[in-house]
């Protein structure tokens, strides 16, 4: 039932969308953005590889996410995060004791999870942030009314507000032109790269992580992201609360 | 009927000119947030709700008082309310304007805020927050004016007019569940997850509601010389004392479960909240001037003798809102997010334009209390004096 009320607002989004665009032309096929080959996935699931991962390779991914998504760097605690280091124990406090002493101050990745069951959609009053079919949790920038409600909800802290204007702190000319600048007063938060997999291409953290995030298909039994889940071990952070956490973490 | 509101004494004019200068520096300050977003205040990542969302909480609670005298004098015919009530449903009426204001301010995109009617989202506790409030205000204008005019033409109140006011006890009780529900569904935050929390909003309305009535029923007889009843103001006064102990009581239920079960992730909330946690104490001093104003206020109350008299009743109802407030107002929003979901302590002290902000608002509400209680008590003089 979830599935097809999504569908039909999706279906209906979609219609009202083309057709103001472009009236003549609706029903016509898609453009190029929607080329053969964008990856698919009926739900995608994103696999971190703590044994692999270093300081300098986590810098990297931070790195090639905030410049492609145009994140500023605001030097105070009204900052905005798509993905950060923060040690273990602040992760998966739920699953540390006291004796894992090294373990415990170790940074790892941390971002959205794209839940499989996110309280964040559930709460948000105008959909402005949804789930997409392929288990990617969106933000409509555009709709949001900055009510803050899903950053109460969200259980991990992934998600941030625009408190200033975000534009007050990116530079002219370090501007990447293919992904929007926000406006001040919207929420925003990791995207799995959503319009980089609709170009065919893998998110960037995955790219510049030479190897140690693995990004996938899990409903697809060999796909890279099942089969070393099958093999490892690994965490997710806050299982009981059962949001169903996509991002996993071996360990 | 609106025209009583334009003639008062000069004690009247300072006091509305005082508030429109309340208001006007508080507008000033929204501006300056308009401009500058929501970086003028000191919600940050981690506490991303604060002084307006807690005033919200505070305030829903407030607003009840209209439902603690309509229950009494339309359910079981306690005609002690009769002068009273229409006071009651206009401060709710002020109440929850005050609370619709503070969502607007609190929005990162306040001029957006239509998306919620043009996208209604049911699996949102904030879009029935919306309907059960504008729902409320809607119920006490309607049934206050029409009262009152029915009164005014020395006839009762139509028959249509009794199906409206049934509606509004439910109802009240609704804005106070709803509110909690926005809490109490989250998921990981241990502190608002818990079923306690709409019962608990409901006793601590209960008492803040009808407190901050009497008071202001006081400060009418002192001010304009007209006396809303004696056996009113005893009646809310009893009220007062058994929602009181209720909110007491549930407040000691939440600190055993934490206590004694000592999860962690329960406890250290309370901890927080009371003792401060890595040096983040600043909130905890307020939150025992708030337990101790509340039991003093029992210690009080339950004395008939005191309830009695006025001064002493009054006195207790300052405490009572004090209490309530502290708790509502600052606590539990911040408490709520500290510790944060990696286990972080944070310390959240409003700046002064959120303050200037939320004192602005206030102004608004008790302008329109003065305001409508000024009709409302020139109709019942006019009454009374024929
Ligand atoms: S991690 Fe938070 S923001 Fe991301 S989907 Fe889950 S609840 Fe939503
Ligand atoms: S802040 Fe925006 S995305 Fe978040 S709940 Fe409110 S409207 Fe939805």
């Amino acid at each position: 039932m979830k599935n097809s009320r999504r569908k039909f607002i999706k279906f209906a989004g979609m219609a009202a969308l083309g057709w103001s665009i472009c009236p003549s032309l609706a029903g016509a096929r898609s453009g190029p953005r929607q080329s053969a080959d964008r990856l698919r996935a009926e739900r995608w699931a994103m696999v971190i590889d703590s044994e692999k991962l270093n300081d300098e390779l986590m810098d990297k991914c931070i790195e090639a996410c905030h410049k492609l998504h145009n994140v500023p760097d605001i030097p105070n605690d009204q900052n905005i995060k798509w993905i950060w280091k923060e040690p273990f124990y602040n992760l998966f406090h739920d699953q540390s004791h006291g004796y894992l002493k090294d373990k415990k101050s170790i940074p790892f990745l941390s971002l959205c999870n794209h839940c499989d069951n996110p309280p964040c959609v559930r709460v948000c009053p105008t959909q402005a942030t949804f789930s997409r079919d392929d288990g990617i949790v969106l933000m409509d920038f555009h709709r949001c009314i900055g009510c803050r409600f899903c950053m109460a909800g969200c259980p991990y802290g992934s998600r941030s507000f625009n408190y200033y204007n975000p534009r007050n702190f990116l530079d002219d000319d370090d501007l990447v032109h293919d992904y929007p600048t926000r406006e001040m007063g919207v929420v925003e938060k990791c995207e799995f790269c959503a319009h980089l997999l609709d170009q065919g291409e893998m998110p960037a953290c995955v790219e510049a992580s030479e190897g140690a995030i693995l990004f996938g298909d899990l409903n697809d039994p060999n796909s890279d992201v099942r089969k070393v889940l099958q093999e490892r071990y690994s965490l997710v952070r806050k299982p009981k609360l059962g949001t169903d956490p996509q991002v996993y973490y071996l360990i | 009927m609106l025209e009583k509101a334009i003639k008062g004494s000069a004690l009247y004019w300072i006091w509305l000119l005082v508030l429109l200068a309340v208001i006007g520096v508080g507008f000033g300050a929204y501006l300056q947030q308009l401009d500058q977003g929501l970086s003028v205040t000191a919600l940050n990542r981690d506490i991303s709700w604060g002084l307006y969302i807690a005033q919200l909480t505070f305030l829903v609670g407030v607003a009840a008082s209209a439902v603690m005298m309509v229950i009494p004098m339309y359910l079981h015919n306690h005609k002690a309310f009769a002068r009273m009530l229409i006071l009651g449903e206009f401060m709710a009426v002020a109440t929850i304007i005050m609370c619709l204001l503070f969502v607007v301010v609190d929005l990162g995109q306040p001029q957006r805020l239509w998306n919620v009617v043009l996208y209604p989202t049911p699996s949102s506790v904030l879009f029935w927050d919306m309907v059960v409030l504008n729902g409320y205000l809607f119920l006490n204008i309607l049934i206050g004016w029409v009262t009152l005019q029915a009164e005014r033409k020395r006839v009762g109140p139509p028959r249509w007019i009794k199906p409206f006011i049934y509606i509004s006890i439910p109802w009240a009780i609704s804005i106070h569940t709803v509110t909690a529900f926005l809490y109490a569904g989250l998921p990981g935050r241990d502190f608002w997850l818990t079923a306690s929390m709409a019962p608990s909003f409901l006793a601590s309305a209960f008492a803040a509601g009808p407190a901050l009535l009497i008071l202001l029923a006081f400060a009418v007889k002192i001010f304009a010389k007209w006396d809303p009843g004696r056996e009113a103001i005893q009646s809310l006064a009893k009220i007062v004392t058994y929602a009181l102990a209720a909110y007491l009581f549930l407040i000691g239920c939440k600190i055993f479960t934490a206590a004694y079960s000592m999860v962690p992730d329960k406890l250290a909330h309370w901890e927080y909240l009371y003792f401060g946690l890595e040096g983040h104490t600043m909130l905890s001093v307020f939150m025992w001037v708030s337990t101790a104003a509340g039991v003093s206020a029992l210690l009080i109350l339950l004395f008939p003798k005191n309830r009695q008299a006025d001064n002493i009743l009054a006195f207790a109802c300052v405490l009572v809102l004090i209490s309530t407030w502290i708790e509502k107002g600052m606590g539990l929003i911040t408490a709520g997010f500290v510790p944060t979901p990696m286990k972080e302590v944070l310390t959240y002290a409003p700046t002064g334009p959120e303050i200037l902000i939320t004192l602005g608002i206030y102004g608004i509400g008790f302008l329109i209390i003065t305001v409508l209680w000024k009709v409302g008590i020139g109709v019942r003089r006019e009454i009374e004096a024929t």
